[in-house]
């Protein structure tokens, strides 16, 4: 069937099975690889994109229920050359390593922020509880989180 | 590479060398930007998908694929009748067993492979899955290690002549025997437990895979695929499809995570290279989750039974029978000569009069495996169980845990220190580094908050472990894998600009070696590390070496750069004094410049000798032109890291859930070349340490269902169950080391659980009277115990 999602900002419109997940409608389509897949059952937060602001698992979201919708990847993070603050408070706490659930963190991070500029710890830690990280132990997550909101909030009162 | 802007750091911060360098890597992963295998797409590429089995152990009386044949998108289904022909129906293993690629005869676990089907696209090559029609004859199946010998016992591995039992190894032992019967004779407190580490997984977040690319033009085969030892896997697929070396190129690009995963070659692999060459295109094939979790080397698995003693408050003795379950076939990965792993380094820290260790491997109907979960190669069952029983020993005799552990700590000055069953330690200073625990943790205020606590009904417990690790493996004339020594090299070319590529053997799996090996040359040549690109991951392009796992990237592959980089300074030291005409013992060097002695405003940048080095002018008389060296390392020994760590636990005596309020970590891994990522290792290592203490398990019912096989029973710690870690250390350089450094991937998963369970029996000792859990503490494990009721079977 015709489907039409909106990928950061472009309508992707394309004929495909009504059976096909988000997460690989993104990463075949618009060849969008950011997005990736761990475990196929919602646990581990690799996939995380933002629909219509929200973040959802894509690897159990369909395709086709996105219909009319905008999709927010990893790949908008980054505009005109410019990183979010939430990709510089990532690289400036050391917030990563293998780097494979860094997109759906950061994409979980940024819709926190985008809804609570000045997080807890424990706000910071509860929103982030629905993606696995094997490499970090969180600790340096929660702080790169802390470092784009206060950079925002440094942002904010400069202007 | 794109590297990252815009970023408010100023370049004052990042040293040259040594210190808290930001990390290379991030710039291509913060971006989404990382190249993991799925993310990898070649022009007419097919998928493959497995079938598997659903039971544990039966005979296959049929197998019939037509109905699959016929799907419109299939272009083969392949079985082991196909992969005979190829003579690739059975593969050997890491421990010099053999595994069935696809069940021919019988399965002997459940997710066994049995079908490998090819088609157009992934949805196609799953659907067509469901058409293949198996037919089986189910057999009992044996899941219990400790039954595996039972003389009724079902033979799992009748394919094996003249194997008439479920014995997958004969005993090994270590120790004296003699002496410690001595010991315990002459003790004055004895313990005894039986001890499970139980089966767990290592679970990297994104699960194994590969893209096989056979051209039959030329009969070059390119293969994608995110595994820990590139160069030996080459070596494998070389003897095992009779393909020549040279014509084998694997590129690992990214890989997300490892930690052990990602040692073995798997079924899938193999299959996807027979499917490329018989069907002549790219075969792309990445297990699902589920997959991964039931049929991908799993970890530990150890039944143990140990006894302990003591003399005069101090330990004197320790006797350890262990039964490893390696599952259906022997894919346990060790050295050659250590059929048990580093199993051996059991006696821990401690100055023991004698000790003796029993090991025998068993096959059971479950999958086979017995990778290192971030360990040195079965280092984590061996510091759990020691750190387990001096604490059993600390209750009997009614001491503090870490009073007994003081008075029985190997002494600074007994360093180089060999242990009772044959290994020497290069050097530590134990009590100092538990000192700084206890420091951190204010570990007397917390024993008076637990006596106020418990007075008030409170559950609360302080656990301690002290580990020390054997990493880095290691010597050529004590240990190889599959005859290969375990050795690593380095190649390092320094441009006429100055500019250096330096390519390792060793292979990256979120360690930040672009960063950390660039830093090595950075500071050795005293060049910045952002002038280093450091090349790993593609055979073609990498000096030959046993890769990454053990925590043997620092201590092998960092020693070989570190050696490699004073053969290139040696090197400048020749040509800058023929620059400088004078003669080379004449000169001084300083970081990224040999001066002349006495006239030190007379020398040359490094940039200028490997100008120098490419340029027409006149070269030191009889050396080539060029600044490169190449260096394959032998380390003399292993490196021996080493730690105290203490847990705080609090226990809901309504529900029994486990909470980790606190956890201390104090690491002594040497000289540390970037503290960011070493901090950044053992925060990960602490996390998996309470996956592993709290939650992860792989557990089976009795006819040898899997009941953990996916992420929703499979449990994983969040961000919610892991408390801000606390971290201390001390550096004791590694004398044998040329840049003193231990290596410390693996420290925090081999030291956290046993503090943690000691903490959850120290909450509920007093109380309920406990004086053992197995792992996973789960609540509903945890309840049984404090009901003195036995536990729930695992």
């Amino acid at each position: 069937m015709q489907v039409s999602v909106t990928v950061n900002g472009e309508v992707v419109s394309r004929e495909i099975e009504p059976r096909q997940l988000l997460v690989h409608f993104i990463r075949d389509t618009p060849g969008l690889t950011g997005t990736h897949w761990g475990c196929d059952t919602s646990n581990c937060g690799a996939c995380v994109v933002l629909m219509d602001g929200k973040p959802i698992k894509s690897c159990t979201t369909l395709a086709v229920m996105c219909e009319g919708h905008e999709i927010r990847t990893v790949e908008s993070l980054e505009v005109d050359g410019r990183l979010d603050p939430v990709q510089m408070g990532f690289h400036e706490r050391h917030a990563l390593q293998c780097g494979f659930c860094t997109p759906g963190m950061e994409m979980t991070a940024r819709a926190l922020l985008d809804e609570n500029p000045d997080p807890t710890e424990l706000e910071i830690r509860t929103a982030i509880s629905g993606a696995i990280c094997r490499c970090t132990g969180y600790k340096n997550i929660v702080s790169a989180v802390e470092w784009a909101a206060e950079y925002e909030a440094s942002q904010r009162q400069e202007a | 590479m794109a590297t990252v802007e815009n970023l408010p750091s100023p370049s004052t911060e990042r040293p040259i060398g040594f210190g808290r360098l930001k990390r290379k890597e991030d710039a291509r992963f913060i971006r989404g930007k990382g190249t993991y295998l799925d993310d990898i797409r070649l022009p007419g590429m097919v998928y493959g998908a497995l079938l598997r089995s659903p039971y544990a152990h039966a005979r296959i009386v049929s197998i019939d694929t037509s109905k699959a044949l016929a799907h419109p998108n299939v272009a083969a289904v392949v079985t082991a009748k196909d992969l005979e022909t190829l003579g690739l129906a059975w593969m050997p293993t890491i421990s010099y067993d053999t595994q069935a690629v696809l069940a021919g005869d019988k399965v002997r676990f459940q997710g066994q492979e049995v079908a490998f089907v090819i088609a157009t696209d992934e949805y196609s090559a799953n659907d067509a899955l469901q058409l293949i029609d198996v037919e089986y004859e189910p057999l009992g199946a044996v899941v219990n290690a400790r039954k595996a010998l039972d003389p009724d016992a079902p033979l799992i591995r009748d394919d094996k002549t003249g194997q008439h039992d479920n014995l997958a190894s004969p005993t090994w032992e270590a120790g004296d025997e003699a002496a410690t019967d001595r010991a315990f004779a002459e003790a004055d407190t004895v313990v005894e437990r039986d001890i499970i580490y139980p089966r767990c997984h290592p679970a990297p977040l994104e699960t194994c895979g590969m893209i096989a690319d056979f051209n039959p033009k030329t009969g070059q085969l390119d293969i994608y695929n995110g595994n820990q030892a590139p160069h030996v896997h080459r070596t494998v697929y070389a003897h095992v499809a009779g393909l020549p070396e040279h014509m084998i190129r694997i590129r690992c690009s990214d890989i997300g995570g490892g930690f052990g995963n990602k040692v073995p070659v798997y079924p899938g692999y193999v299959c996807a290279i027979a499917g490329s060459i018989v069907a002549g295109v790219p075969v792309k094939w990445v297990e699902n989750r589920s997959e991964n979790l039931m049929s991908t080397g799993f970890a530990r698995d150890y039944v143990m039974h140990a006894e302990m003693c003591s003399k005069a408050g101090k330990i004197t003795g320790l006797r350890v029978d262990v039964i490893a379950d390696h599952g259906a076939f022997d894919s346990t990965a060790q050295p050659t000569k250590f059929p048990a792993g580093f199993f051996h380094i059991v006696c821990g820290s401690y100055d023991l009069e004698a000790s003796h260790v029993k090991v025998k491997a068993v096959y059971t109907n479950k999958a086979p495996g017995g990778v290192a979960y971030r360990c040195s190669f079965r280092i984590t069952e061996a510091v759990y169980l020691v750190e387990r029983m001096v604490d059993a020993l600390a209750l009997e005799m009614k001491a503090d845990p870490i009073e007994l552990r003081m008075q029985s700590f190997i002494a600074p000055e007994q360093f180089p220190y060999e242990t009772t069953t044959g290994w020497t330690y290069d050097s530590g200073d134990y009590a100092k580094t538990m000192r700084v625990a206890m420091d951190i943790a204010g570990y007397e205020d917390l024993r008076r908050e637990q006596a106020e606590k418990r007075a008030r009904g409170e559950l609360m417990g302080i656990g301690v472990s002290f580990f020390t690790e054997g990493v880095g493996a290691g010597p050529r004339k004590h240990m190889d894998i599959l005859g290969f020594s375990m050795n690593d090299g380095a190649d390092l070319r320094v441009h006429p600009s100055g500019k250096a590529i330096v390519s390792i053997s060793a292979q990256t799996q979120g360690q930040g070696h672009e960063t950390t090996f660039a830093q090595i040359v950075a500071e050795e040549l005293g060049i910045p590390p952002e002038d280093v690109e450091v090349r790993h991951g593609d055979t073609d392009k990498s000096p030959y070496g046993l890769g990454t796992y053990g925590s043997r990237s620092t201590p092998v592959s960092g020693a070989a750069v570190a050696v490699v980089s004073r053969k290139v300074r040696d090197k400048a030291r020749l040509i800058a004094a023929t620059m400088l005409e004078t003669r080379p013992e004449d000169l001084a060097w300083e970081k990224g410049r040999w001066y002349v002695k006495g006239d030190p405003e007379k020398g040359a940048l490094i940039e200028e000798v490997a100008e120098r080095a490419y340029s027409g002018e006149t070269m030191p008389a009889g050396m080539e032109g060029g600044l490169d060296a190449q260096v394959i390392y032998d380390p003399p020994n292993l490196t021996y890291p080493y730690g105290a760590y203490i847990a705080v636990v609090d226990i809901d005596p309504d529900t029994a859930q486990v909470t980790v309020r606190r956890f201390i970590a104090v690491d002594d891994c040497g000289v540390r070349i970037n503290p960011m990522i070493v901090d950044g290792q053992i925060h990960g290592g602490l996390a998996e340490g309470i996956g592993i203490a709290l939650m992860e398990v792989i557990t089976f019912d009795e006819e040898g269902n899997c009941l953990n096989s996916s992420f929703m029973d499979y449990l994983i710690p969040t961000a919610l169950e892991c408390p801000d870690f606390e971290l201390g250390e001390t550096v004791t350089p590694c004398p044998h080391h040329p840049l003193g450094a231990k290596g410390v991937g693996e420290s925090p998963n081999v030291g956290s659980p046993p503090a943690i369970v000691n903490a959850v029996i120290d909450a509920l000792h007093e109380t309920h009277g406990v004086d053992h859990v197995d792992m996973p503490c789960t609540p509903a494990r945890v309840w049984a115990a404090m009901q003195g009721r036995p536990e729930p079977p695992q």
